[in-house]
């Protein structure tokens, strides 16, 4: 009759809680490669700038030229260094990427939880428009408006958050759904918690789960689509260093001087890669992949 | 069933109507006159804008121009391209077949490849065969897809290994007439689409073995090969054809990148020339065109996935 | 085995020494569990989740879940070991030899494949030249088990069933090969009484029937002393005890058995205490109240009163509208009509639209537990939210923490703790210090205990029962009659949105006016306590003492 009492003994100690999201990602190895490989990515975009032996437009040779003194990984089509313009070409990529996809997931965030939790006209107007937008492939779209109002940083940032906001705002609005479901916000409602208070205190704190992987996933695409971008000649604008302008540039001659492909291409690749990673070690993490019987 | 399936078919009308108002929205409709972000510096001469405001309809109220540019669209008549005068559709035409070419033999290899795949891992669960795929699958999801090309050609296009060619050379008429020159282009899509599609196959295997009625049917004393084919993979499937159904409309748009890189004359290089160009009917065209069959093809998938579904089949009246 | 050997030939079953471990852990999930079941005799294998009763059953077929694995010990169906058989061997005997009724049978049948398919299959090792055609053995099978056998029948999918249909073909589908043991894993959870007791008849002719040796697992002891001829009781991995069912009842050995014995609940048709009248004014006043999502109506004419320090029982099953009339009253339900007074004061539908003051004095406490309460948060915020959110940011909020905390019978040290470090029990205790903080004058109890395992329910029974001897009015929702008879003092019994019958407990248990309630009673299972006196019970004894005095 008492064992429920006994265990309830004053002073007996707590049980452990779970550990957090963080620590249980990072029990995965592949959190801990991509860590490394996004950090070695991130180091050389926040400190190339102040090492690179040249400035980024500065000529250091004839085009197209390997081997030579002074320029470790020779000269481009136009004959500056390969190596500065490598340095100082990363952290554009780096912000604009981060920049649009905090964008996207915030505002995805506050539309997917009002849109779940609150079931009606927005939420109605939220899952019609973005059937809609979700008609688009983000490239194209991205090209669409690009092509007529012309390459502009802020259209970036605003077209990839726009595309980003309605696919997370799905996602959250699942996770909310599940969240509404349980009989703790019921609770909170039946003292007459505002909506609102409901919304940031019973809701928020019970998805940032998934927030966290959406927003891994988010910089994975935001550094593809914009190094894509820049790539077909739509991101960055010449003479600026950028990673993506620096393989358009470099391709025709790949044969000749692949560094000027090669050194932009593995960045770009080891920092997707990496942020991946991540984001695939938070994402077992939260939904609790290879527990085990663990009693 | 019937009454779900029509509804989806309008659905699907109204998608393309407002796909159709995003397109000219974006390129014709905006603030900005259109004829001169056309013409760029040579907007400077009032004639020749005149005349470009005459052969896109600029005079006439917007709705009109709508109206006459939709009317058109469905007829497949997209005007006339401004660099050279041909109509798009004529000019459109072969581009069109040399990139569903590229697509369909993209998705005919790696569709089935990647299902056996996932499905593959899902049966050796937590074993190496597992974990490896995993990890390639995890690495080259991370990667654009552009990226993935020029690796290839690194590997296999330059250097010592000189065994593709590095870019298509040819016109867009006769894409199979030279099949090693769609190896690269095909590798690449392949392995950017299929990703997702492993994943998910394993995904929903996975859960489908994990099933009560999986479980209940080796209790039954079925023998393993029955399971598997009988009561796990008709029913992980679903699932997973509406992802594959998501990344051959992604197709649709991700050949841009990949056209542009291997410099293969389909509608991606098309856009991509348009868009140097400003050259407007030929973008809207093609973007409208991709849209819709991103459209279509995940309408399709939606109705594929209801009649497969036997608790949706049988309940219609 | 000694013995003489016709004993050993009506052996179905013998298990020796079975230990299951789990994987990375190495705990052991059971340990050294030894049984014997004999032809046409079923064994009730009782015990309270986390007992380790699901394991054993699919050790039973050689099964074992993912990460998990046999580690010692012996199984034997009809005089073959299944352990140390290959899967391939093991899976030809499954079926014949041992065969298993799943939980749900909702999601045990394949939703894509016929019933026709699903049940045929069955009969893998079926010789129909010696047996007949498998066809006539399904058609067959299904009449045994009272379901339709016709061609239009066969063709349907799961789905197109009811729930108890969906029992039935499971029934059918383990039955169908004639096995020698059959294992039956909870196989009426989630029916009603009667088609529980319809599923329970047809589950005891066919094992009789056919000489099968049946082993029937569930935590409802009510059930298994209804049915089985032999009752195993686990606990913790172990049986404990172990022989006929009725020695167990009358005289059972293990203090676990005697204190689980005690804290079912035990239909009480006689001896209850006449209910005071007082003629005052009643505390919540229903009165024709029609409910209903969009432009279905669930609830229809309903008029209940619950009085200060009265318990009212809301009893029905699933769909009758029993929890849709009990968020009507909390304000979580909005679309009704018809009076709803408290203190004779009419209550706004919404709770939003109720003052503060009503919204204290009506306090909800929800069904289950692990969904209602916030994880991120302490014990101490879940229970102070309400207090401060009606009443304002208390002086000393420690204090309002305690005293919640020690009237629902968890010490103070909880406060700090989240809720994933209490048992489904304590989470339901915060939820009770969460409700009773502000001091409510109605505790609306929505099926609260039939997430919990008897015992613990046993409990949560007596600290109502403190509550209510302090002033607390119940509203107090449930689908379990004994239950009710052991705790109300009125009851009003819901079918398919009605209310059939209301009045006294005593008058509704012992007379029950309508077919109804009568079948209910008929329908639950029940046993008779021959030893001490249950604690569920509140007959003439004094009412216990709040807890933590």
């Amino acid at each position: 009759m008492s064992t429920a009492t006994a265990a309830a003994a004053p002073g007996a100690a707590a049980p452990p809680r779970r550990p957090g999201l963080l620590r249980t990602a990072w029990r995965y190895h592949r959190t801990k490669i991509g860590v490394v490989l996004t950090a070695a990515v991130l180091l050389v975009a926040a400190v190339g700038p102040f090492v690179s032996p040249y400035s980024p437009t500065e000529m250091a040779g004839t085009p197209n030229a390997t081997g030579i003194d002074g320029a470790l990984f020779g000269t481009d089509n136009v004959g500056r260094d390969v190596l500065s313009r490598f340095l100082h070409g990363g952290y554009t990529l780096v912000a604009i990427a981060v920049l649009s996809a905090l964008a996207g997931v915030a505002a995805g965030a506050v539309i997917g939880i009002v849109a779940g939790y609150l079931r009606n006209w927005a939420d109605e107007l939220l899952m019609r428009t973005n059937d809609m937008l979700l008609a688009f492939p983000q490239l194209v779209l991205a090209l669409l408006l690009l092509s007529i109002l012309g390459p502009q940083v802020w259209l970036i940032v605003v077209i990839i958050a726009v595309s980003h906001a309605n696919r997370v705002a799905r996602v959250v609005r699942e996770a909310t759904l599940k969240v509404v479901e349980q009989d703790f916000v019921k609770s909170a409602e039946a003292i007459g918690l505002p909506r609102w208070r409901i919304m940031a205190s019973e809701i928020l704190p019970n998805i940032t789960s998934p927030l966290l992987v959406e927003l891994g996933l988010r910089i994975t695409y935001s550094v593809g689509t914009i190094a894509t971008l820049s790539f077909l000649g739509m991101g960055l604008q010449p003479p600026t260093a950028d990673w993506g302008l620096m393989i358009n540039e470099g391709r025709v001659a790949i044969t000749v001087q692949p560094w000027a492909v090669v050194l932009p291409v593995t960045a770009v690749a080891v920092l997707t890669i990496g942020a991946n990673l991540i984001t695939d070690g938070l994402s077992r993490a939260s939904i609790g992949i290879d527990r085990g019987v663990e009693k | 069933m019937t009454r779900l399936i029509l509804y989806r078919l309008g659905y699907g009308v109204l998608t393309l109507f407002v796909v159709s108002l995003v397109v000219f929205g974006a390129t014709q409709a905006l603030p900005s006159d259109p004829a001169q972000a056309i013409l760029g510096r040579e907007a400077a001469d009032p004639a020749r804008l005149e005349a470009l405001r005459q052969q896109l309809n600029l005079d006439q109220p917007l709705a009109l121009q709508y109206w006459n540019w939709l009317a058109g669209a469905v007829v497949l008549d997209f005007g006339t391209s401004l660099a050279g005068g041909m109509p798009v559709a004529e000019l459109l035409g072969p581009r069109i077949q040399a990139s569903l070419t590229l697509m369909l033999i993209t998705a005919v290899i790696a569709a089935p490849i990647a299902m056996a795949i996932g499905a593959f891992a899902a049966l050796r669960r937590d074993r190496r065969f597992d974990h490896t795929s995993s990890m390639v699958t995890l690495v080259l999801a991370a990667v654009p897809e552009f990226a993935v090309g020029i690796v290839l050609i690194l590997l296999l296009a330059t250097g010592a290994l000189q065994v593709l060619p590095a870019v298509y050379a040819g016109s867009s008429e006769d894409v199979l007439s030279s099949p090693d020159q769609l190896v690269l282009p095909v590798l690449t899509l392949a392995i950017a689409v299929s990703p997702p599609i492993i994943r998910m196959m394993r995904a929903s295997m996975i859960e489908v073995l994990e099933s009560e009625y999986v479980q209940q049917a080796r209790l039954k004393g079925l023998p393993e090969r029955t399971v598997i084919w009988r009561h796990a993979a008709p029913n992980a499937i679903g699932p997973v054809a509406q992802v594959i159904a998501l990344q051959l409309g992604w197709l649709a748009g991700g050949v841009v990148a990949i056209e542009f890189l291997f410099n293969f004359p389909g509608i991606g290089k098309t856009l991509m020339e348009a868009i140097e160009a400003r050259n407007l009917p030929v973008i809207q065209a093609v973007t409208l065109l991709i849209a819709v069959v991103y459209v279509v093809v995940n309408l399709l998938a939606d109705i594929v996935g209801l009649a497969a579904n036997p608790k949706v089949r049988v309940s219609s009246r | 085995m000694s013995g003489n050997p016709q004993q050993e030939a009506a052996l179905a079953l013998g298990v020796q020494g079975l230990t299951v471990i789990g994987r990375p852990s190495d705990v052991e999930i059971i340990s050294d569990i030894t049984l014997t079941v004999r032809r046409g005799e079923i064994c009730g294998l009782v015990g309270e989740s986390g007992s380790g009763k699901t394991t054993l059953g699919l050790s039973l077929l050689a099964h074992c879940k993912r990460g998990t694995e046999v580690t010692r010990g012996a199984v034997e169906v009809a005089g073959t070991a299944l352990t140390g058989l290959s899967e391939a061997e093991v899976r030809r005997l499954r079926g014949r030899a041992v065969a298993y009724i799943p939980q749900s049978p909702a999601s045990a049948l394949n939703p894509a494949l016929r019933l026709r398919t699903q049940l045929a299959e069955a009969l893998h090792s079926w010789n129909e030249e010696e047996q007949g055609t498998r066809a006539d053995r399904v058609r067959e099978v299904l009449r045994e088990v009272a379901l339709p056998d016709d061609d239009a029948f066969l063709a349907r999918y799961p789905h197109q069933l009811s729930g108890g249909q969906q029992q039935r073909v499971a029934i059918a589908m383990a039955f169908i090969d004639r096995p020698d043991v059959i294992v039956m894993d909870e196989p009426t959870t989630g029916l009603d009484v009667t088609t529980q007791a319809h599923v329970l008849e047809t589950i005891r002719s066919m094992t009789r029937q056919h000489g099968t040796a049946g082993v029937y697992i569930s935590h409802d002891m009510a059930v298994v002393a209804d049915l089985a001829d032999e009752i195993a009781v686990m606990y913790r991995g172990e049986v404990v005890e172990r022989g006929r069912a009725a020695e167990v009842l009358a005289d059972p050995e293990h203090d676990y058995t005697r204190r689980l014995l005690r804290a079912v609940p035990l239909l009480k048709t006689s001896g209850h205490a006449e209910p005071e009248e007082d003629g005052g004014e009643p505390l919540l006043k229903i009165s024709g109240l029609q409910a209903g999502y969009g432009s279905t109506t669930v609830l229809r004419g309903i008029d209940v009163e619950v009085r200060r320090g009265e318990c009212v029982a809301l009893l029905g099953e699933s769909g009758s509208g029993k929890t849709t009339l009990s968020r009507s009253v909390a304000g979580l339900h909005t679309q009704f009509s018809g009076g709803l007074l408290l203190d004779g004061e009419q209550l706004a539908a919404s709770s939003y639209r109720r003052t503060a003051e009503q919204r204290r004095r009506v306090q909800y406490i929800f069904q289950n537990p692990y969904e209602a309460l916030n994880p991120r948060k302490r014990v101490r915020d879940l229970v102070l939210a309400p207090y401060t959110h009606l009443m304002g940011k208390p002086k000393d909020p420690d204090a309002v923490v305690h005293e919640a905390l020690e009237r629902a019978a968890l010490p103070a040290s909880y406060a700090a703790r989240f809720p994933e470090q209490l048992s489904g029990g304590e989470r339901q205790r915060v939820g009770i210090a969460r409700a009773i903080a502000t001091g409510p004058d109605l505790l609306i109890c929505d099926e609260i205990t039939s997430a919990l395992d008897v015992s613990v329910q046993a409990e949560i029974v007596k600290l109502l029962r403190a509550l209510q001897d302090d002033g607390m009015a119940l509203l107090f929702v449930t689908h379990n009659i004994a239950l009710v008879s052991n705790i109300a003092q009125k009851v009003a019994v819901l079918n398919k949105g009605e209310i059939v019958e209301y009045g006294p407990v005593g008058e509704v248990m012992s007379a029950p006016g309508h077919d109804y309630t009568r079948a209910l009673i008929a329908d639950t299972p029940d046993f008779e306590l021959s030893f001490g006196e249950s604690p569920m019970h509140r007959g003439a004894q004094a009412p216990e003492k709040a807890a933590g005095q």
